[in-house]
Protein backbone atom coordinates (compact mmCIF):
# COMPACT_ATOMS: atom_id res chain seq x y z
CA UNK A 1 0.00 0.00 0.00
CA UNK A 2 2.36 2.65 1.31
CA UNK A 3 5.00 1.54 -1.56
CA UNK A 4 2.20 1.36 -4.39
CA UNK A 5 2.07 5.21 -3.06
CA UNK A 6 5.43 5.74 -2.82
CA UNK A 7 5.33 4.86 -6.98
CA UNK A 8 2.82 7.00 -7.74
CA UNK A 9 4.14 10.11 -5.96
CA UNK A 10 7.26 9.32 -7.60
CA UNK A 11 5.68 9.37 -11.53
CA UNK A 12 3.91 12.07 -10.71
CA UNK A 13 7.14 14.25 -10.07
CA UNK A 14 8.51 12.76 -12.83
CA UNK A 15 5.93 14.67 -15.25
CA UNK A 16 6.88 17.87 -16.73
CA UNK A 17 5.16 20.72 -14.73
CA UNK A 18 1.29 20.65 -14.80
CA UNK A 19 0.85 23.90 -15.97
CA UNK A 20 2.73 22.80 -19.40
CA UNK A 21 0.89 19.64 -20.43
CA UNK A 22 -1.84 21.91 -21.81
CA UNK A 23 -1.67 23.22 -25.48
CA UNK A 24 -0.01 26.11 -25.69
CA UNK A 25 -1.88 29.54 -25.15
CA UNK A 26 0.43 31.57 -27.05
CA UNK A 27 3.54 30.00 -29.13
CA UNK A 28 6.08 32.45 -30.56
CA UNK A 29 8.49 30.89 -33.14
CA UNK A 30 11.78 31.73 -34.53
CA UNK A 31 11.28 35.97 -33.83
CA UNK A 32 13.81 37.85 -35.35
CA UNK A 33 13.60 41.84 -35.80
CA UNK A 34 16.56 44.04 -36.94
CA UNK A 35 16.32 48.00 -36.13
CA UNK A 36 18.64 49.40 -38.68
CA UNK A 37 22.07 47.36 -37.96
CA UNK A 38 20.86 46.52 -34.62
CA UNK A 39 19.78 42.80 -34.11
CA UNK A 40 17.11 43.76 -31.61
CA UNK A 41 15.85 40.16 -31.37
CA UNK A 42 17.19 37.08 -32.78
CA UNK A 43 15.82 34.01 -33.56
CA UNK A 44 13.41 33.68 -30.65
CA UNK A 45 10.78 31.50 -29.66
CA UNK A 46 8.51 31.39 -27.00
CA UNK A 47 5.78 29.47 -25.40
CA UNK A 48 2.86 30.57 -22.97
CA UNK A 49 0.65 27.34 -21.55
CA UNK A 50 -2.90 28.64 -20.52
CA UNK A 51 -3.20 30.26 -17.01
CA UNK A 52 0.49 30.24 -16.35
CA UNK A 53 2.34 33.58 -15.85
CA UNK A 54 5.75 34.06 -17.81
CA UNK A 55 7.95 35.92 -16.19
CA UNK A 56 10.76 37.97 -19.15
CA UNK A 57 13.87 39.77 -17.46
CA UNK A 58 16.62 41.10 -18.99
CA UNK A 59 18.94 44.66 -18.98
CA UNK A 60 17.63 47.53 -20.85
CA UNK A 61 18.20 46.61 -24.67
CA UNK A 62 18.13 43.16 -24.86
CA UNK A 63 14.71 42.84 -26.66
CA UNK A 64 12.33 41.71 -24.07
CA UNK A 65 9.72 45.15 -24.99
CA UNK A 66 10.37 44.37 -28.57
CA UNK A 67 8.99 40.85 -28.17
CA UNK A 68 6.06 41.92 -26.44
CA UNK A 69 5.19 44.56 -29.26
CA UNK A 70 5.08 41.76 -31.74
CA UNK A 71 2.95 39.61 -28.97
CA UNK A 72 0.75 42.85 -29.16
CA UNK A 73 0.92 43.02 -32.94
CA UNK A 74 1.62 46.76 -32.86
CA UNK A 75 5.13 45.60 -35.00
CA UNK A 76 6.10 42.72 -36.94
CA UNK A 77 9.26 40.83 -37.37
CA UNK A 78 11.17 40.04 -40.47
CA UNK A 79 10.89 36.46 -39.87
CA UNK A 80 9.14 34.17 -37.78
CA UNK A 81 5.13 32.99 -36.90
CA UNK A 82 2.71 33.75 -33.82
CA UNK A 83 0.16 31.89 -33.14
CA UNK A 84 -2.81 32.22 -30.33
CA UNK A 85 -4.64 29.33 -29.41
CA UNK A 86 -8.12 31.34 -30.14
CA UNK A 87 -11.13 29.72 -31.29
CA UNK A 88 -11.35 29.45 -35.51
CA UNK A 89 -7.76 30.72 -35.81
CA UNK A 90 -5.58 28.12 -34.23
CA UNK A 91 -4.21 27.80 -37.76
CA UNK A 92 -2.99 31.29 -38.88
CA UNK A 93 -0.11 32.82 -38.41
CA UNK A 94 -1.21 36.40 -36.78
CA UNK A 95 1.20 38.36 -38.27
CA UNK A 96 -0.02 37.57 -41.81
CA UNK A 97 -3.14 39.20 -40.76
CA UNK A 98 -4.12 42.37 -42.40
CA UNK A 99 -4.47 45.82 -40.43
CA UNK A 100 -8.57 45.13 -39.46
CA UNK A 101 -7.36 41.82 -38.74
CA UNK A 102 -4.83 42.56 -36.32
CA UNK A 103 -6.69 45.54 -34.90
CA UNK A 104 -10.10 43.86 -34.12
CA UNK A 105 -8.22 40.62 -32.98
CA UNK A 106 -5.69 43.14 -30.38
CA UNK A 107 -9.20 44.80 -29.21
CA UNK A 108 -10.92 41.75 -28.47
CA UNK A 109 -8.23 39.12 -27.05
CA UNK A 110 -4.53 41.28 -26.05
CA UNK A 111 -4.68 43.25 -22.88
CA UNK A 112 -2.08 45.09 -22.22
CA UNK A 113 -0.57 46.99 -19.49
CA UNK A 114 1.85 49.33 -19.87
CA UNK A 115 4.68 51.13 -17.42
CA UNK A 116 3.74 54.52 -18.38
CA UNK A 117 0.03 54.81 -18.28
CA UNK A 118 0.21 57.92 -21.02
CA UNK A 119 0.45 54.80 -23.74
CA UNK A 120 -2.43 53.16 -22.05
CA UNK A 121 -4.73 55.67 -21.08
CA UNK A 122 -6.83 58.33 -22.53
CA UNK A 123 -5.65 61.11 -19.85
CA UNK A 124 -8.52 63.67 -20.26
CA UNK A 125 -11.30 61.10 -20.55
CA UNK A 126 -13.35 59.24 -17.26
CA UNK A 127 -11.50 56.08 -15.63
CA UNK A 128 -14.77 54.39 -16.51
CA UNK A 129 -15.38 55.77 -20.36
CA UNK A 130 -11.43 54.88 -21.04
CA UNK A 131 -12.59 50.77 -20.01
CA UNK A 132 -15.74 51.53 -21.73
CA UNK A 133 -13.61 52.56 -24.64
CA UNK A 134 -12.19 49.07 -25.22
CA UNK A 135 -15.83 47.30 -25.12
CA UNK A 136 -17.02 50.48 -27.53
CA UNK A 137 -14.12 49.26 -29.88
CA UNK A 138 -15.57 45.97 -29.58
CA UNK A 139 -18.93 47.09 -30.48
CA UNK A 140 -20.93 47.24 -27.29
CA UNK A 141 -23.47 49.84 -27.84
CA UNK A 142 -25.56 49.32 -25.11
CA UNK A 143 -25.13 52.51 -22.35
CA UNK A 144 -25.93 50.79 -19.54
CA UNK A 145 -24.46 47.27 -19.84
CA UNK A 146 -21.25 49.95 -20.75
CA UNK A 147 -21.36 51.49 -17.65
CA UNK A 148 -21.97 47.99 -15.78
CA UNK A 149 -18.96 46.18 -17.33
CA UNK A 150 -16.97 49.00 -16.59
CA UNK A 151 -17.72 49.16 -13.07
CA UNK A 152 -17.09 45.59 -12.72
CA UNK A 153 -14.23 45.38 -14.62
CA UNK A 154 -12.77 48.30 -12.13
CA UNK A 155 -13.94 46.82 -9.30
CA UNK A 156 -12.17 43.70 -10.14
CA UNK A 157 -8.64 45.51 -10.45
CA UNK A 158 -9.80 47.49 -7.28
CA UNK A 159 -10.32 50.29 -7.88
CA UNK A 160 -12.63 53.04 -5.80
CA UNK A 161 -16.03 52.55 -7.87
CA UNK A 162 -16.68 55.55 -6.23
CA UNK A 163 -13.76 57.51 -8.24
CA UNK A 164 -14.86 55.47 -11.57
CA UNK A 165 -15.37 59.20 -13.41
CA UNK A 166 -12.54 60.59 -12.54
CA UNK A 167 -9.92 61.00 -15.24
CA UNK A 168 -6.87 59.42 -14.55
CA UNK A 169 -4.69 62.53 -14.60
CA UNK A 170 -6.46 63.21 -10.89
CA UNK A 171 -5.11 59.82 -9.85
CA UNK A 172 -2.30 58.59 -8.39
CA UNK A 173 0.48 56.77 -10.70
CA UNK A 174 -0.90 52.81 -8.27
CA UNK A 175 -4.78 53.77 -9.91
CA UNK A 176 -3.73 54.78 -12.80
CA UNK A 177 -2.18 51.16 -13.49
CA UNK A 178 -5.45 49.74 -12.07
CA UNK A 179 -7.80 51.55 -14.49
CA UNK A 180 -5.02 50.24 -17.57
CA UNK A 181 -5.58 46.92 -15.71
CA UNK A 182 -9.45 47.05 -15.80
CA UNK A 183 -9.21 47.99 -19.32
CA UNK A 184 -7.19 45.30 -20.15
CA UNK A 185 -9.03 42.73 -18.60
CA UNK A 186 -12.46 44.14 -19.31
CA UNK A 187 -13.06 41.65 -22.47
CA UNK A 188 -11.13 38.86 -20.55
CA UNK A 189 -8.33 38.69 -23.06
CA UNK A 190 -6.76 35.22 -24.26
CA UNK A 191 -3.38 36.50 -22.71
CA UNK A 192 -3.09 39.94 -20.97
CA UNK A 193 0.69 41.26 -21.47
CA UNK A 194 2.33 43.48 -18.67
CA UNK A 195 5.13 45.88 -19.58
CA UNK A 196 6.84 46.42 -16.41
CA UNK A 197 3.40 47.65 -14.60
CA UNK A 198 5.06 48.26 -11.95
CA UNK A 199 8.07 50.15 -12.43
CA UNK A 200 7.87 53.87 -11.10
CA UNK A 201 5.73 52.78 -8.18
CA UNK A 202 6.72 53.20 -4.81
CA UNK A 203 7.75 49.87 -2.80
CA UNK A 204 4.12 49.93 -0.83
CA UNK A 205 1.80 50.63 -3.59
CA UNK A 206 3.94 48.42 -6.22
CA UNK A 207 3.22 45.75 -3.39
CA UNK A 208 -0.66 45.98 -3.78
CA UNK A 209 -0.85 46.03 -7.53
CA UNK A 210 1.01 42.95 -7.43
CA UNK A 211 -1.44 41.55 -4.98
CA UNK A 212 -4.15 42.74 -7.55
CA UNK A 213 -2.44 41.14 -10.18
CA UNK A 214 -1.59 37.89 -8.50
CA UNK A 215 -5.93 37.94 -6.91
CA UNK A 216 -7.05 38.17 -10.65
CA UNK A 217 -4.06 35.45 -11.82
CA UNK A 218 -5.68 33.04 -9.26
CA UNK A 219 -9.23 33.48 -9.29
CA UNK A 220 -9.61 33.92 -13.63
CA UNK A 221 -6.66 32.12 -14.05
CA UNK A 222 -5.74 34.69 -17.01
CA UNK A 223 -2.47 33.56 -18.94
CA UNK A 224 0.06 36.34 -18.54
CA UNK A 225 3.28 37.95 -20.04
CA UNK A 226 5.47 40.06 -17.39
CA UNK A 227 7.85 41.74 -18.56
CA UNK A 228 10.31 43.44 -16.28
CA UNK A 229 14.09 44.23 -15.06
CA UNK A 230 12.97 43.83 -11.44
CA UNK A 231 13.58 40.43 -10.27
CA UNK A 232 11.52 40.99 -6.73
CA UNK A 233 8.67 40.95 -9.35
CA UNK A 234 9.45 38.45 -11.37
CA UNK A 235 10.09 36.00 -8.25
CA UNK A 236 6.69 36.94 -6.85
CA UNK A 237 4.56 36.69 -9.79
CA UNK A 238 6.16 34.16 -12.43
CA UNK A 239 5.52 30.65 -12.58
CA UNK A 240 8.21 30.10 -15.77
CA UNK A 241 11.06 32.69 -16.52
CA UNK A 242 12.43 33.29 -19.50
CA UNK A 243 15.79 35.56 -19.21
CA UNK A 244 16.63 37.56 -22.27
CA UNK A 245 20.10 39.24 -23.40
CA UNK A 246 21.15 41.32 -26.55
CA UNK A 247 17.79 40.07 -28.32
CA UNK A 248 18.49 36.08 -27.33
CA UNK A 249 17.00 33.96 -24.74
CA UNK A 250 19.75 32.86 -22.53
CA UNK A 251 17.73 30.93 -20.44
CA UNK A 252 14.63 29.70 -19.58
CA UNK A 253 13.17 27.55 -16.51
CA UNK A 254 10.53 27.41 -13.71
CA UNK A 255 10.62 30.23 -11.56
CA UNK A 256 11.89 28.33 -8.94
CA UNK A 257 15.18 26.58 -10.82
CA UNK A 258 16.18 29.97 -12.38
CA UNK A 259 16.41 31.51 -9.34
CA UNK A 260 17.71 29.22 -7.38
CA UNK A 261 20.21 27.29 -9.59
CA UNK A 262 21.25 29.48 -12.83
CA UNK A 263 22.88 28.18 -15.09
CA UNK A 264 24.04 30.27 -17.49
CA UNK A 265 27.13 32.80 -16.97
CA UNK A 266 24.58 36.01 -17.10
CA UNK A 267 21.84 34.70 -15.33
CA UNK A 268 24.20 33.55 -12.29
CA UNK A 269 24.99 37.37 -12.47
CA UNK A 270 21.88 38.69 -12.51
CA UNK A 271 20.68 36.72 -9.61
CA UNK A 272 23.44 37.26 -7.51
CA UNK A 273 23.37 41.10 -8.33
CA UNK A 274 19.73 40.48 -6.41
CA UNK A 275 20.63 38.67 -3.58
CA UNK B 1 -6.15 111.06 -68.25
CA UNK B 2 -8.15 108.59 -66.44
CA UNK B 3 -6.93 105.06 -65.54
CA UNK B 4 -10.05 103.53 -66.99
CA UNK B 5 -9.35 105.05 -70.69
CA UNK B 6 -5.94 103.16 -70.37
CA UNK B 7 -7.70 99.57 -69.38
CA UNK B 8 -9.91 97.26 -71.50
CA UNK B 9 -13.64 97.59 -70.38
CA UNK B 10 -14.66 94.64 -67.88
CA UNK B 11 -15.57 91.26 -69.04
CA UNK B 12 -16.10 88.57 -67.02
CA UNK B 13 -12.85 86.41 -66.83
CA UNK B 14 -14.31 83.35 -66.66
CA UNK B 15 -17.80 81.71 -66.53
CA UNK B 16 -18.54 81.55 -62.54
CA UNK B 17 -15.75 83.31 -61.95
CA UNK B 18 -13.04 80.41 -61.36
CA UNK B 19 -11.23 79.20 -63.89
CA UNK B 20 -11.57 75.95 -65.64
CA UNK B 21 -8.91 74.25 -64.68
CA UNK B 22 -10.08 74.82 -61.09
CA UNK B 23 -13.78 73.77 -61.76
CA UNK B 24 -12.70 70.74 -63.22
CA UNK B 25 -10.71 69.59 -60.36
CA UNK B 26 -13.50 70.50 -58.10
CA UNK B 27 -16.07 68.59 -60.51
CA UNK B 28 -13.53 65.25 -60.38
CA UNK B 29 -13.31 65.58 -56.43
CA UNK B 30 -17.24 65.45 -56.05
CA UNK B 31 -17.61 62.89 -58.09
CA UNK B 32 -15.05 61.21 -56.06
CA UNK B 33 -16.79 62.32 -52.67
CA UNK B 34 -20.03 60.91 -54.31
CA UNK B 35 -18.07 57.47 -54.96
CA UNK B 36 -17.15 57.06 -51.67
CA UNK B 37 -19.79 58.48 -49.71
CA UNK B 38 -18.36 60.05 -46.60
CA UNK B 39 -14.76 60.16 -47.26
CA UNK B 40 -13.17 63.79 -47.14
CA UNK B 41 -11.40 64.02 -50.17
CA UNK B 42 -9.05 66.49 -50.25
CA UNK B 43 -8.76 70.17 -53.20
CA UNK B 44 -7.72 72.89 -53.27
CA UNK B 45 -9.37 75.29 -51.82
CA UNK B 46 -9.36 78.38 -54.58
CA UNK B 47 -9.28 82.34 -53.88
CA UNK B 48 -12.80 83.54 -54.01
CA UNK B 49 -13.72 86.86 -52.96
CA UNK B 50 -14.65 86.50 -49.84
CA UNK B 51 -12.51 85.44 -46.60
CA UNK B 52 -12.41 82.35 -45.59
CA UNK B 53 -14.88 81.36 -42.91
CA UNK B 54 -17.35 82.65 -44.55
CA UNK B 55 -18.31 79.70 -46.93
CA UNK B 56 -15.87 79.90 -49.07
CA UNK B 57 -16.04 75.92 -49.59
CA UNK B 58 -19.76 75.57 -50.29
CA UNK B 59 -19.09 78.95 -52.60
CA UNK B 60 -16.70 76.85 -54.57
CA UNK B 61 -18.61 73.85 -54.51
CA UNK B 62 -21.33 75.79 -56.02
CA UNK B 63 -19.60 77.76 -58.34
CA UNK B 64 -18.84 74.40 -60.05
CA UNK B 65 -22.20 73.33 -60.98
CA UNK B 66 -23.74 76.66 -61.57
CA UNK B 67 -25.07 76.86 -65.16
CA UNK B 68 -27.00 79.89 -66.35
CA UNK B 69 -30.43 78.45 -65.64
CA UNK B 70 -29.66 77.67 -62.56
CA UNK B 71 -32.14 78.85 -59.51
CA UNK B 72 -30.34 79.61 -56.67
CA UNK B 73 -31.07 79.61 -52.66
CA UNK B 74 -28.59 80.59 -50.19
CA UNK B 75 -29.77 80.17 -46.57
CA UNK B 76 -27.85 81.49 -43.68
CA UNK B 77 -28.91 80.03 -40.01
CA UNK B 78 -32.04 78.91 -41.83
CA UNK B 79 -33.16 82.77 -43.42
CA UNK B 80 -32.63 84.06 -46.74
CA UNK B 81 -32.23 87.44 -45.75
CA UNK B 82 -29.38 87.86 -43.62
CA UNK B 83 -25.96 89.88 -44.79
CA UNK B 84 -24.01 86.68 -46.22
CA UNK B 85 -27.05 85.16 -47.38
CA UNK B 86 -27.71 87.89 -49.63
CA UNK B 87 -24.10 88.53 -50.84
CA UNK B 88 -23.27 85.52 -51.68
CA UNK B 89 -26.76 84.79 -53.63
CA UNK B 90 -26.18 88.13 -55.40
CA UNK B 91 -22.48 87.05 -55.99
CA UNK B 92 -24.18 83.89 -58.08
CA UNK B 93 -26.41 86.35 -60.20
CA UNK B 94 -23.62 88.24 -61.11
CA UNK B 95 -21.01 85.60 -62.03
CA UNK B 96 -23.37 82.94 -63.24
CA UNK B 97 -26.36 85.01 -64.79
CA UNK B 98 -28.25 82.28 -62.30
CA UNK B 99 -31.51 83.01 -61.48
CA UNK B 100 -31.69 83.66 -57.88
CA UNK B 101 -34.60 82.79 -55.31
CA UNK B 102 -35.83 82.55 -51.85
CA UNK B 103 -38.07 79.56 -52.31
CA UNK B 104 -37.01 76.22 -51.34
CA UNK B 105 -39.24 74.57 -53.62
CA UNK B 106 -37.91 76.71 -57.28
CA UNK B 107 -34.65 76.16 -56.60
CA UNK B 108 -32.12 73.64 -57.84
CA UNK B 109 -28.96 74.47 -55.90
CA UNK B 110 -29.15 75.88 -52.22
CA UNK B 111 -26.42 76.43 -50.10
CA UNK B 112 -26.96 76.56 -47.05
CA UNK B 113 -25.16 77.40 -43.57
CA UNK B 114 -26.63 76.07 -40.22
CA UNK B 115 -30.14 74.40 -41.63
CA UNK B 116 -31.26 72.42 -44.39
CA UNK B 117 -34.74 73.40 -45.08
CA UNK B 118 -37.71 72.39 -43.46
CA UNK B 119 -39.91 71.16 -47.06
CA UNK B 120 -38.51 68.18 -48.96
CA UNK B 121 -35.46 68.35 -51.24
CA UNK B 122 -35.76 66.69 -54.50
CA UNK B 123 -33.80 64.00 -56.66
CA UNK B 124 -33.56 67.10 -59.25
CA UNK B 125 -32.13 69.14 -56.18
CA UNK B 126 -28.65 69.70 -55.14
CA UNK B 127 -27.73 70.63 -51.35
CA UNK B 128 -24.47 72.63 -50.58
CA UNK B 129 -23.52 72.68 -46.79
CA UNK B 130 -20.70 75.04 -45.94
CA UNK B 131 -18.65 73.06 -43.03
CA UNK B 132 -16.37 75.04 -41.10
CA UNK B 133 -14.61 71.76 -40.06
CA UNK B 134 -14.91 68.76 -41.51
CA UNK B 135 -13.38 66.62 -39.14
CA UNK B 136 -15.57 64.16 -36.69
CA UNK B 137 -12.07 63.40 -34.60
CA UNK B 138 -10.41 66.68 -34.13
CA UNK B 139 -11.77 66.91 -30.83
CA UNK B 140 -10.23 63.16 -29.89
CA UNK B 141 -7.15 63.53 -32.09
CA UNK B 142 -5.59 66.93 -32.70
CA UNK B 143 -3.09 65.22 -35.01
CA UNK B 144 -4.97 64.90 -38.97
CA UNK B 145 -2.29 62.36 -40.39
CA UNK B 146 -3.21 60.15 -37.05
CA UNK B 147 -6.97 61.35 -37.52
CA UNK B 148 -7.17 59.60 -41.03
CA UNK B 149 -5.82 56.83 -40.27
CA UNK B 150 -8.56 56.22 -37.90
CA UNK B 151 -10.41 56.79 -40.42
CA UNK B 152 -8.90 54.25 -42.77
CA UNK B 153 -9.35 51.96 -39.81
CA UNK B 154 -12.89 52.96 -38.70
CA UNK B 155 -11.44 53.50 -35.31
CA UNK B 156 -14.23 55.42 -33.80
CA UNK B 157 -14.49 54.55 -30.10
CA UNK B 158 -13.32 57.85 -28.72
CA UNK B 159 -16.47 59.29 -30.55
CA UNK B 160 -18.38 56.88 -28.63
CA UNK B 161 -16.84 57.68 -25.93
CA UNK B 162 -17.83 61.08 -25.72
CA UNK B 163 -21.13 60.27 -26.01
CA UNK B 164 -21.16 57.92 -23.17
CA UNK B 165 -19.44 60.64 -21.06
CA UNK B 166 -22.16 63.11 -22.01
CA UNK B 167 -24.25 61.11 -20.63
CA UNK B 168 -22.42 59.73 -17.15
CA UNK B 169 -21.93 63.82 -16.99
CA UNK B 170 -24.95 65.23 -17.94
CA UNK B 171 -27.48 62.39 -18.33
CA UNK B 172 -28.45 63.16 -21.86
CA UNK B 173 -26.22 63.61 -25.40
CA UNK B 174 -25.11 67.00 -25.04
CA UNK B 175 -23.99 67.37 -28.42
CA UNK B 176 -25.93 70.09 -30.15
CA UNK B 177 -24.50 70.52 -34.06
CA UNK B 178 -22.14 68.45 -35.65
CA UNK B 179 -23.56 65.15 -34.55
CA UNK B 180 -21.11 62.56 -35.67
CA UNK B 181 -23.11 60.54 -37.95
CA UNK B 182 -22.08 57.31 -39.71
CA UNK B 183 -22.58 57.48 -43.67
CA UNK B 184 -23.52 54.32 -45.65
CA UNK B 185 -22.30 52.15 -42.69
CA UNK B 186 -18.33 53.00 -43.19
CA UNK B 187 -17.09 56.77 -42.82
CA UNK B 188 -18.30 59.00 -39.91
CA UNK B 189 -18.88 62.36 -41.14
CA UNK B 190 -19.54 65.97 -38.91
CA UNK B 191 -22.63 66.66 -40.79
CA UNK B 192 -22.01 70.38 -40.40
CA UNK B 193 -23.20 72.65 -37.81
CA UNK B 194 -26.67 71.59 -38.67
CA UNK B 195 -28.95 71.23 -35.64
CA UNK B 196 -29.59 67.76 -34.44
CA UNK B 197 -33.12 68.03 -35.90
CA UNK B 198 -31.71 68.33 -39.61
CA UNK B 199 -29.76 65.60 -39.37
CA UNK B 200 -32.27 62.99 -39.62
CA UNK B 201 -33.07 64.62 -43.23
CA UNK B 202 -30.05 63.21 -44.59
CA UNK B 203 -30.80 59.89 -44.26
CA UNK B 204 -31.83 57.70 -47.11
CA UNK B 205 -32.94 61.44 -49.23
CA UNK B 206 -33.69 62.24 -52.43
CA UNK B 207 -31.87 65.12 -52.89
CA UNK B 208 -27.56 64.92 -53.13
CA UNK B 209 -25.74 66.58 -49.92
CA UNK B 210 -22.33 68.18 -50.71
CA UNK B 211 -20.40 69.70 -47.97
CA UNK B 212 -17.18 71.42 -48.66
CA UNK B 213 -14.60 73.40 -46.30
CA UNK B 214 -12.79 75.89 -48.24
CA UNK B 215 -10.44 76.60 -45.14
CA UNK B 216 -9.84 72.77 -44.51
CA UNK B 217 -9.98 71.72 -47.94
CA UNK B 218 -12.19 69.06 -48.02
CA UNK B 219 -15.11 67.93 -50.01
CA UNK B 220 -17.59 65.09 -48.83
CA UNK B 221 -20.65 64.46 -49.77
CA UNK B 222 -23.97 62.03 -49.05
CA UNK B 223 -25.30 60.69 -51.95
CA UNK B 224 -29.03 60.09 -52.44
CA UNK B 225 -30.47 57.17 -50.83
CA UNK B 226 -27.71 56.54 -48.70
CA UNK B 227 -27.82 56.06 -45.32
CA UNK B 228 -26.91 58.76 -42.34
CA UNK B 229 -26.90 57.06 -38.70
CA UNK B 230 -26.18 59.52 -36.10
CA UNK B 231 -24.40 57.65 -33.21
CA UNK B 232 -26.43 56.44 -31.02
CA UNK B 233 -26.72 53.78 -27.79
CA UNK B 234 -29.00 50.49 -28.45
CA UNK B 235 -30.80 51.79 -24.85
CA UNK B 236 -30.18 55.83 -25.71
CA UNK B 237 -32.90 57.24 -28.32
CA UNK B 238 -31.72 60.17 -30.68
CA UNK B 239 -33.51 63.08 -29.50
CA UNK B 240 -33.81 66.18 -31.44
CA UNK B 241 -34.33 69.27 -30.31
CA UNK B 242 -37.50 69.78 -27.88
CA UNK B 243 -39.74 72.23 -30.66
CA UNK B 244 -42.30 69.81 -31.49
CA UNK B 245 -44.72 71.57 -29.12
CA UNK B 246 -43.04 75.17 -30.05
CA UNK B 247 -45.57 77.56 -32.18
CA UNK B 248 -44.30 80.34 -34.21
CA UNK B 249 -45.46 83.64 -32.54
CA UNK B 250 -45.88 85.20 -36.41
CA UNK B 251 -47.45 82.54 -38.53
CA UNK B 252 -48.81 80.39 -35.61
CA UNK B 253 -47.26 77.28 -37.13
CA UNK B 254 -46.67 74.31 -34.89
CA UNK B 255 -43.65 71.39 -35.21
CA UNK B 256 -40.72 72.82 -36.83
CA UNK B 257 -37.26 74.00 -35.89
CA UNK B 258 -37.25 77.38 -34.39
CA UNK B 259 -35.30 80.04 -33.50
CA UNK B 260 -35.92 81.21 -29.47
CA UNK B 261 -36.23 84.65 -28.77
CA UNK B 262 -35.48 86.14 -25.79
CA UNK B 263 -37.70 88.67 -24.12
CA UNK B 264 -37.40 91.19 -21.47
CA UNK B 265 -39.40 89.91 -19.21
CA UNK B 266 -37.49 86.53 -19.22
CA UNK B 267 -39.63 84.53 -21.18
CA UNK B 268 -39.11 83.89 -24.72
CA UNK B 269 -40.82 83.73 -28.07
CA UNK B 270 -40.26 81.56 -30.67
CA UNK B 271 -39.93 82.38 -34.45
CA UNK B 272 -39.82 79.48 -37.81
CA UNK B 273 -36.33 79.26 -38.30
CA UNK B 274 -36.69 78.57 -41.69
CA UNK B 275 -37.64 82.33 -42.75
CA UNK B 276 -39.24 81.29 -46.37
CA UNK B 277 -40.77 78.60 -44.95
CA UNK B 278 -42.40 81.22 -42.26
CA UNK B 279 -43.18 83.84 -44.97
CA UNK B 280 -45.37 81.21 -47.23
CA UNK B 281 -47.24 80.45 -44.14
CA UNK B 282 -47.87 84.29 -43.92
CA UNK B 283 -48.78 84.70 -47.66
CA UNK B 284 -51.08 81.66 -47.54
CA UNK B 285 -52.79 82.93 -44.46
CA UNK B 286 -53.76 86.06 -46.23
CA UNK B 287 -55.17 84.12 -48.76
CA UNK B 288 -52.69 84.04 -51.45
CA UNK B 289 -52.45 81.04 -53.31
CA UNK B 290 -48.83 79.56 -52.30
CA UNK B 291 -48.33 75.87 -52.27
CA UNK B 292 -46.08 74.47 -49.55
CA UNK B 293 -44.33 71.62 -50.56
CA UNK B 294 -44.39 68.31 -48.62
CA UNK B 295 -42.34 68.30 -45.15
CA UNK B 296 -39.22 66.03 -43.80
CA UNK B 297 -41.41 66.80 -40.20
CA UNK B 298 -45.28 66.47 -39.22
CA UNK B 299 -47.07 67.41 -35.94
CA UNK B 300 -43.07 67.65 -35.10
CA UNK B 301 -42.34 63.83 -36.04
CA UNK B 302 -39.58 62.76 -38.55
CA UNK B 303 -42.09 61.37 -41.33
CA UNK B 304 -40.24 58.11 -42.25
Amino acid sequence: MTALNLAAATQITRQPPHLMLAEPMLTMCGISKNFGGVKALSDVDATVYPGEVLGIVGESGSGKSTLLRMMNLEDTPEAGSYHLALPGRENSNLFSLDRFERRSLRAEHIGIVYQNPHLGLLMGHTSSGNVAERLLIAGKRNFAELRERARQSLDASEFPVERMDATPRELSGGMQQRVQLAKAIALEPAVLLLDEPTTGLDVSVQALVLDTLKRLQRDHAITMVLVSHDLGVIRTMADRVMVMRRGNVVEQGLADQIFQDPQHAYTQQLVHAKL
Amino acid sequence: MKLQELTRPWAAFNYGFLDESAKREIRRRILKAIAVPGYQVPYASREVPMARGWGTGGLQVSLTILKPDAVVKVIDQGTDDSVNACSIRKFFGRVGGVIETEDTQGATIIQSRHRIPEEKLRDDQVLVLQVPDPEPLRTVQSDMPVAREMHGDADYGQLWLILYEQLVKSGRIMQYTEYPSLVNGRHVISPSPIPRWDVLKLNKADHLTILSAGREKRIYAVPPHTRVEPLVFDDVPYRVEDHQDKTCYRTNVTGFFMNELPQDDGSAKFELSDSHFGVKHMRKAEGEPVAIGDTWYKNGKMNR
